[in-house]
C-alpha cells in the first residue's frame, strides 16, 4: 500500500472522503445542510466561536481529562504500557459531551429552538438533552424501544433533564431505527429543528464537524504523553461504533508514521452469527445521508447488527474511517461480546475503574495484543464513557441476581 | 420519444392532468401485487410509480413503511421488481412505469448494470429519494443511455436558488414534494400548491406532478387543476392493506380507489 503525504486533508469540498461520505438525503434537506455546512465553516474560523467551544469544555465538561498509566492492567497483561485517556470523567460520563458542546454552540448560531438527536446507549441522549437544559431549548430524542429496555438509567435521565424520549418500534428498535426516525422529524421540522448528530456519520459536514469537535482528545494525550513520557505514544487504540471517539483519538495522529492505529468493532456472537462489524464485514453502500461500509445482504438491503453493546449496534460507520480502512492506514479489528465483557471485569477489579461496554471492546483487544509488546511500548486506550448504565446488561449477562432493578 | 413525453403530449390534447398511482411491489405478496399493478391502466392510472421496498425508508410515513416490511418479508427484491415490470409490459406497451424507492439497492446491482437491466425491463423512470443532484452524477449518464428519465423532487424548501441546480439535469416531469414532510402524513393547502408550481414552471418546461398529501379524489381533481399530474401513494397502499385485514381481494379494492381518483382527476377541469 502508497501512504499518502497526509491523511488529514479530507473530506474533499462536497464531503466525500474518497468514494466514501457526500450528502445522500431527501431533497427537502438539501438547503439546511448546506446552511449547516456554510455555519459551520464561519464557525470553524471564527477565534470567538472557538475560544467559546474551548471555555465550555473546561468550565463545564471538566476537560482536560486525565492519561491516566494503568499499572495493574500494564502488569497483567505484561508487555506494553497502558495509558487510559478517561473520557469517562467527563460531566455526563462519556465522550459525547464534547460534541454535543461544539453542536450546540451552532445550532445556537442558526438560531434553531428545537434540537433532535437519536441515541443508542443513551450517551448521545443523555449529553444531548444536557446541553439543551443548559441553553434552555426544547429536546426530542429518539431512542430503540429494545434500547429503551437495556440502558433504563440514562432513559430516566434524560427525562429528568427534560427531554422527550419517543421510543422507536420500526425494525430491530435500535440505533438504525432511531436515526431513521430523526430524520424523518427533520424532514418534516425543517424550519425550527437541529439534528444533532452524535457520531461522525450522516451527511456531509457531520463526519467531519463531529471530527472537529472530537479532536480534543487526541490532541490533550498528545500533550499529556509528551508531558508523562517526553514523546509521543506507540499505539492508539478505540472501540468503534459510528467512530466517533475514535476519530477524535486518531485525527491528530493520523499523519505520524510510527503511530500504530486500530479500532475496535463489535464482533456480537462472531462474524458468522449476529454482529455489528461493519468494516470486517460489510461492504460499500449508502445510508443515513453517506456511502460507507454497511451491513447489508446481496439486494442491498440493510441488516440489522448486533452487540452486547447498545452504542456499537449499529450496521454502519463514518465514512472517514470506510477511508482510513481502504487506505490502511488504519487496522481495524473486532472482538466478541464475550471478550468484552471478561475486559469489563478485568478492568473493574484491576483498576477500580467500570468501563462502559462500548469502551471494554477496545480494552478486550489491548488485552490481546499487550503482552506481546515491548515494555517500553506506549498505548493509549481511549476510555470513551464510564459503565454505570450498563450494570443492568453486565448483571444479566453474567446471570448474576443483584436483587433488584438499578 | 419516451412513453413518459408521448404519455404527457396526448394528456395536453386532451386537456387533463395525469393521475400518477404509486404501489409497492410485493405488497402484500407477489401475487397481489401484480394483479393491482396489471389493472391500473384500465382503472384511470395514466402514469405508474412502482415501490421497490427498502429496509430502511427515511422519507416515508407508517403506511409505506409497513408496506416495505411486508414486502420484504414476502420476498420482495430489486430483480423481482423488474421482473413484474417486464410482465406487466407483455399487455400494455404504453403505460410509463417510474421505480421509486431509495438509493442502496441501486447502487449494490451497480448503477450501470441496473439502468441496463432496468431499460430492458421496460422501465420509463427512477425516482430515488436520497440521491439529490449533488451525488447523482454517478448514475445519470447511465440512466440517460438507456433512455431512462431520473426524475428530480422538488419541495417547499427548494427556493429560487435551489431550483435550477435541481431541474438542471431534470427530465420526463419534475415532482413536487408538496409538504416538508414525509409520506401519507399532512396535506397541503391549494393555493400553497398552485404557488409552488407557477414557481417552478418559471424553471422548467417540463411538466409537473404534485404528491404527498393526496389521498380522496376531491384532493387529486384540486392537484389536477393546478399542476400537470397529481400523484397518490399511501391512500392506494393503505386500501389494498385495509382490504386484506378483512379477507377482500386488496388489489381490487385499491382499482376501486383508483377508479374514484381517475374520475376526479379527468373531471377536474371540465
Ligand atoms: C461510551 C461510548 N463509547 C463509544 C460509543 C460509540 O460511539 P462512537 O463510535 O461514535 O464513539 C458510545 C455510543 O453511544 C458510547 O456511549
Amino acid at each position: 500500500m502508497t501512504s499518502l503525504n497526509t491523511y488529514r486533508a479530507g473530506p474533499d469540498e462536497r464531503g466525500h472522503f474518497g468514494i466514501f461520505g457526500g450528502r445522500y438525503v431527501a431533497e427537502t434537506l438539501m438547503p439546511l445542510i448546506l446552511s449547516v455546512e456554510q455555519a459551520y465553516h464561519q464557525a470553524k474560523d471564527d477565534p470567538a466561536f472557538q475560544a467559546e467551544f474551548r471555555s465550555w469544555l473546561k468550565q463545564y465538561v471538566g476537560r482536560p481529562n486525565p492519561l491516566y498509566f494503568a499499572p495493574r492492567l500494564t502488569a497483567t497483561w505484561g508487555g506494553a504500557k497502558i495509558f487510559l485517556k478517561r473520557e469517562d470523567l467527563n460531566h455526563t460520563g462519556a465522550h459525547k459531551i464534547n460534541n454535543c458542546i461544539g453542536q450546540i454552540l451552532l445550532a445556537q448560531r442558526m438560531g434553531k429552538k428545537r434540537i433532535i438527536a437519536e441515541t443508542g446507549a443513551g450517551q448521545h441522549g443523555v449529553a444531548t438533552a444536557t446541553v439543551c437544559a443548559l441553553f434552555g431549548l426544547k429536546c426530542v430524542i429518539y431512542m430503540g424501544a429494545t434500547d429503551i429496555e437495556r440502558q433504563a438509567p440514562n432513559v430516566y435521565r434524560m427525562k429528568l433533564l427534560g427531554a422527550e424520549v419517543r421510543p422507536v418500534t420500526s425494525g430491530a428498535a435500535t440505533l438504525k431505527d432511531a436515526m431513521n426516525d430523526a430524520l424523518r422529524d427533520w424532514v418534516t421540522n425543517v424550519a425550527d429543528t437541529y439534528y444533532l448528530i452524535g457520531t461522525v456519520a450522516g451527511p456531509h459536514p457531520f463526519p467531519a464537524m463531529v471530527r472537529d469537535f472530537q479532536s480534543v482528545i487526541g490532541e490533550e494525550v498528545r500533550a499529556q504523553m509528551l508531558e508523562a513520557e517526553g514523546r509521543l505514544p506507540d499505539s492508539l487504540v478505540a472501540c468503534i461504533g459510528g467512530g466517533s471517539n475514535a476519530m477524535g483519538l486518531f485525527h491528530p495522529f493520523l499523519d505520524e508514521p510510527g503511530i500504530r492505529i486500530i479500532g475496535v468493532e463489535a464482533g456480537g456472537h462472531g462474524l458468522d452469527k449476529l454482529h455489528a462489524a461493519s468494516l470486517t464485514g460489510g461492504r460499500p453502500g449508502v445510508l443515513h445521508g453517506n456511502r460507507t461500509y454497511l451491513l447489508q445482504d446481496a439486494d442491498g438491503q440493510i441488516q440489522e447488527a448486533h452487540s452486547i453493546s447498545a452504542g456499537l449496534d449499529y450496521p454502519g460507520i463514518g465514512p472517514e474511517h470506510s477511508w482510513l480502512h481502504d487506505t490502511g492506514r488504519v487496522e481495524y479489528v473486532w472482538v466478541t461480546d464475550d471478550e468484552a465483557l471478561a475486559a469489563f471485569q478485568q478492568c473493574t477489579r484491576l483498576e477500580g475503574i467500570i468501563p462502559a461496554l462500548e469502551s471494554s471492546h477496545a480494552m478486550a483487544h489491548a488485552a490481546k495484543i499487550a503482552g506481546s509488546l515491548p515494555q517500553d511500548h506506549l498505548m493509549v486506550l481511549n476510555l470513551s464513557g464510564r459503565g454505570d448504565k450498563d450494570v443492568n446488561t453486565v448483571a444479566r449477562a453474567l446471570g448474576d441476581d443483584f436483587g433488584g432493578s438499578l | 420519444m419516451s412513453r413518459l413525453a408521448a404519455r404527457f403530449t396526448k394528456l395536453a390534447a386532451e386537456n387533463r392532468a395525469a393521475l400518477v398511482t404509486y404501489s409497492m411491489a410485493f405488497d402484500p405478496d407477489r401475487a397481489a401485487s401484480q394483479e393491482l399493478l396489471n389493472g391500473l391502466p384500465a382503472a384511470g392510472a395514466d402514469i405508474i410509480e412502482f415501490g421497490m421496498p427498502f429496509t430502511d425508508p427515511m422519507a416515508d410515513g407508517p403506511a409505506i413503511q409497513y408496506a416495505a416490511q411486508r414486502a420484504l418479508a414476502s420476498g420482495g427484491t430489486l430483480k423481482g421488481c423488474l421482473e413484474m415490470v417486464a410482465e406487466f409490459r407483455l399487455t400494455d406497451t404504453e403505460t410509463p412505469i417510474i421505480l421509486m424507492g431509495y438509493y442502496n439497492p441501486v447502487y449494490s446491482w451497480g448503477p450501470e448494470k441496473f439502468c441496463a437491466d432496468a431499460g430492458r425491463a421496460g422501465i420509463d423512470g427512477l425516482i430515488l429519494v436520497d440521491l439529490p443532484p449533488e451525488e447523482a452524477d454517478e448514475l445519470l449518464p447511465h440512466c440517460w443511455a438507456n433512455d431512462i428519465d431520473f426524475i428530480f423532487l422538488t419541495t417547499p424548501t427548494s427556493d429560487d436558488a435551489r431550483l435550477p441546480v435541481i431541474v438542471g439535469n431534470a427530465s420526463g416531469f419534475v415532482y413536487y414534494v408538496s409538504i416538508a414532510g414525509i409520506t401519507g402524513t399532512a396535506s397541503a393547502s391549494a393555493s400553497a400548491i398552485g404557488d409552488a408550481v407557477t414557481r417552478i414552471r418559471r424553471h422548467t418546461s417540463l411538466p409537473v406532478c404534485v404528491g404527498f398529501g393526496i389521498k380522496t379524489p376531491e384532493q387529486a381533481a384540486e392537484v389536477a387543476r393546478l399542476a400537470d399530474g397529481a400523484v397518490v401513494g399511501s391512500a392506494i397502499v393503505a386500501a389494498a392493506f385495509d382490504a386484506k385485514g378483512k379477507g377482500e381481494n386488496p388489489a381490487r379494492a385499491a382499482l376501486a380507489l383508483v377508479r374514484e381518483l381517475a374520475a376526479g382527476v379527468r373531471g377536474a377541469r371540465g
